[in-house]
């Protein structure tokens, strides 16, 4: 199963190799792992996607918590969230192509970001199915270079992550 | 008052009242070198190779229950102290490590004596730091001791670059600390608990297992209190031996791949395990899948993550031991419920019976000194009384099984990353923590050669160690494996070229004795025991083919042992 794990963590220099190498070590998955500063400058929030079994997933989450710079873990799966993830995509844009992106950026409420006379770049947020349709979409003979963030989640309704 | 890093340094260790620090010296530490000389309270041990600095405090640490101290340098010295550190971290024994680094500016600079201690230390340490400003050290080295010794111990390593120890801050030492991200768990669950109870007393075929957690938590006189209060059978892993007396006919043996056959039989046909500060390690186990078919388990561990590591469990319980057992012997007190006083007749009379297969029996009448027999004869003229260290292979087994530890913390080994070369400076930091006790080293002749410059320490300090050898000629082993498993194709574990270990000893300025008959050997312990104030290295000329019985092979169940 696919599970997010969100990370509130000490913002210390290391913490984020220390949980990069607990999932090497171990030999955990990692989809994807983002990791960026909080309101709170001592802290920093990571959300790392993951795939295991029940088992593995829970000792996932208990070597995490064991980690001396996790300050708070929740498995946002076992709620309903809201996850997102940022994408750019540099496209190929010439002849009727150019109107076509266009159409389609404009299907999936994308933007379009940087233009040249033969390439777009298109900005796009949202869950990874998504991200996924929509380079489905364009086809592989129009992409040029695709970047994304990774998932970032959070917990829908009141309950909060803070410290 | 501003005081330089390396008085911070100092002040900090007497603070938290450090007796010995154990170290070599080094261009990135000596500032810290210099604060040492400078003071009388704290003594430091001048070893011969960082990895025996680590080992000798680890053994010191085991042996007292306080954490061990390690002072090194930058690059070989903190690579040096990389098994030391591994060692205890899988043994979860509380050490703070403290490495020298390049100054500040140079770091990621490939410095004269730079590696990353950090980077390379990392997944072998509880936790670790690097202090990049003398106004956060005594702050961090607070926060070291703190987390080594709480919880489930472990190493810290504290990283110090020079410029640190030299630039000077306003000394304070914080009387307490608390990190928001570290707290770990001081009670028991108690619904867990009266859960557990109950599973307990309705046991037919009950069993305990306990492990190092007993002995890290100082929890033996809870557990003999609640072992006799049941009545049930107990066994212990590798690293639990000694916290319920040996002699006493509750205990089973040892468990596992050397395991006794009552106890791994015990342990394969029981219907409850309470299973208490062991962590259900493969040497353990076995095969996973074959693992006590029958039994509903309870698991109290201070570690979450060891709980449902391996094995799937009923009832977990988080907490410290002491404190858990000490909550189950209140309900277990109050309550009328006694255990099935038939049912455990009948299991007591299996156990009973596969006692009497007598699996550690062994050749008595063998011309050849029989490893047993020496470790059996070591344990009646000690008494018992005696701290044992070992190095691993056939004479750690052999120790195990052959000398009855009654107390805990007197059986000190590496079980988690079975590290030769252990032994010896282990019981050099023993010998420092109980300057009067009998402190022997058993050791092969393979391990004993992985630390032997050691030999030079215990004669600095003047530590009258016991070393027996339990001299085989062969990685032992290595050797019954490849008898057992690769049709006897000895490859590389026959010990050519062994020196003379009496003059080698005798060299050290200590005394050596080389023992080749079995009538022998007690004469030769005797004499040893008897020079409280000399180091005596024991050469016993053993029987060369002697295997390690029982076993239970790799990936089998613990009802499939090889037998003699
Ligand atoms: C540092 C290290 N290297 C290799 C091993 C693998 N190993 C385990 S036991 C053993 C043989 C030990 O021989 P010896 O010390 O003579 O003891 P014996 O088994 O003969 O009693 C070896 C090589 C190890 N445990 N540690």
């Amino acid at each position: 199963m696919r599970h997010i794990i969100s990370l509130l963590l000490e913002n210390e220099a290391g913490a984020l190799s220390r949980v990069a190498g607990l999932f090497s070590a171990r030999g955990y998955n990692i989809e994807s792992l983002t990791v960026a500063p909080t309101e709170d400058p001592s802290l920093s929030r990571m959300t790392i996607v993951t795939h295991g079994t029940e088992e593995i997933i829970e000792q996932i989450t208990k070597q995490l918590n064991k980690l001396i710079d996790v300050v708070k873990l929740t498995d946002m799966t076992e709620g309903p969230h809201i996850e997102r993830e940022l994408m750019m995509v540099k496209v190929r844009a010439e002849g009727h192509d150019r109107e076509e992106h266009k159409r389609l950026c404009e299907i999936f409420r994308g933007r379009i970001i940087d233009v040249t006379d033969t390439t777009y770049v298109i900005e796009l947020t949202g869950d990874s199915e998504k991200m996924d349709a929509f380079l489905d979409a364009l086809g592989e003979k129009a992409i040029l270079e695709v970047v994304r963030t990774g998932i970032s989640g959070i917990a829908r309704g009141k309950r909060a992550m803070h410290v | 008052m501003e005081l330089t890093g390396a008085e911070i340094f100092v002040r900090c260790l007497q603070e938290e009242g450090v007796e010995y620090v154990f170290g070599y010296p080094g261009g990135a530490v000596l500032h810290i070198y210099d604060a040492l000389y400078q003071q009388d309270e704290i003594q430091h041990i001048l070893v011969r190779h960082e990895q025996a600095a680590v080992h000798a405090a680890d053994g010191y640490a085991r042996a007292s229950g306080r954490p061990g101290v390690v002072l090194v340098t930058s690059g070989p010295g903190a690579t040096n102290a990389v098994t030391g550190i591994a060692t205890a971290y899988m043994d979860s024994s509380p050490l703070v490590v403290f490495t020298g680094q390049v100054p500040t500016h140079l770091i990621g600079n490939d410095a004269f004596q730079e590696v990353d201690s950090v980077g390379i230390t990392r997944p072998c340490v509880k936790h670790n730091f690097l202090v990049k400003d003398v106004c956060d050290l005594a702050e961090t080295i607070k926060k070291a001791f703190y987390i080594a010794t709480t919880g489930r111990p472990g190493p810290v390593v504290v990283d110090i670059p020079k410029d640190v120890t030299s630039n000077r801050c306003t000394y304070h030492y914080p009387k307490e600390i608390r990190l928001r991200s570290y707290n770990p768990t001081t009670r028991g669950h108690t619904g867990q608990i009266k859960k557990a109870v109950d599973l307990i007393l309705s046991a037919k075929r009950p069993m305990i297992y306990t492990g190092g957690g007993v002995i890290l938590d100082d929890a033996s006189e809870e557990l003999v209190e609640f072992t006799r209060l049941l009545g049930y059978p107990i066994t212990h892993t590798l690293m639990g031996l000694g916290a319920y007396p040996a002699e006493d006919p509750q205990f089973v043996g040892m468990l596992g791949m050397h395991g006794t056959y009552e106890a791994n039989m015990a342990m394969h046909n029981c219907d409850v395990l309470i299973a208490i500060g062991a962590r259900f390690d493969d040497r353990v186990t076995g095969n996973v899948e074959k693992f006590c078919p029958a039994a509903k388990i309870v698991h109290v561990d201070i570690d979450p993550a060891s709980i449902s590591k391996n094995v799937k469990v009923d009832i977990p319980i988080v907490g410290p031991v002491h404190d858990v057992l000490r909550q189950m012997l209140r309900i277990l007190k109050k309550t009328d419920r006694r255990p099935d006083a038939e049912a455990l007749a009948a299991w007591w009379e299996q156990i009973e019976e596969w006692r009497a297969l007598d699996c550690l029996k062994y050749d008595r009448e063998s011309p050849l000194i029989k490893p047993q027999y020496v470790i059996e004869t070591l344990y009646r003229l000690t008494g018992g009384d005696a701290y044992i260290t070992s190095d691993v292979g056939q004479h750690q087994m052999w120790t195990a099984q052959y000398f009855k530890f009654n107390k805990p913390r007197r059986w000190i080994n590496s079980g988690g990353l079975g590290t030769m070369g252990f032994g010896l400076p282990a019981a050099m930091g023993v010998q420092m923590a109980f300057p009067e006790a009998t402190v022997c080293c058993v050791t092969g002749e393979g391990s004993i050669q992985m630390n032997i410059q050691e030999l030079s320490t215990c004669r600095q300090f003047g530590l009258p160690i016991k070393i027996i050898n339990l001299n085989n000629r062969y990685l032992g082993m290595v050797r019954q494996w490849q008898e057992f498993f690769y049709e006897k194709r000895y490859a590389m574990s026959y010990m050519e070229s062994l020196p003379d270990f009496v003059s080698l000893a005798q060299s050290y300025g200590h005394v050596g004795m080389r023992i080749e008959k079995p009538e022998d050997v007690e004469g030769a312990l005797r004499e040893a025991l008897a020079m409280k104030d000399r180091l005596v290295f024991l050469d016993f000329i053993t029987d060369q083919t002697e295997n390690v019985y029982p076993m239970i092979p790799a990936g089998a169940g613990q009802n499939e042992m090889i037998l003699v």
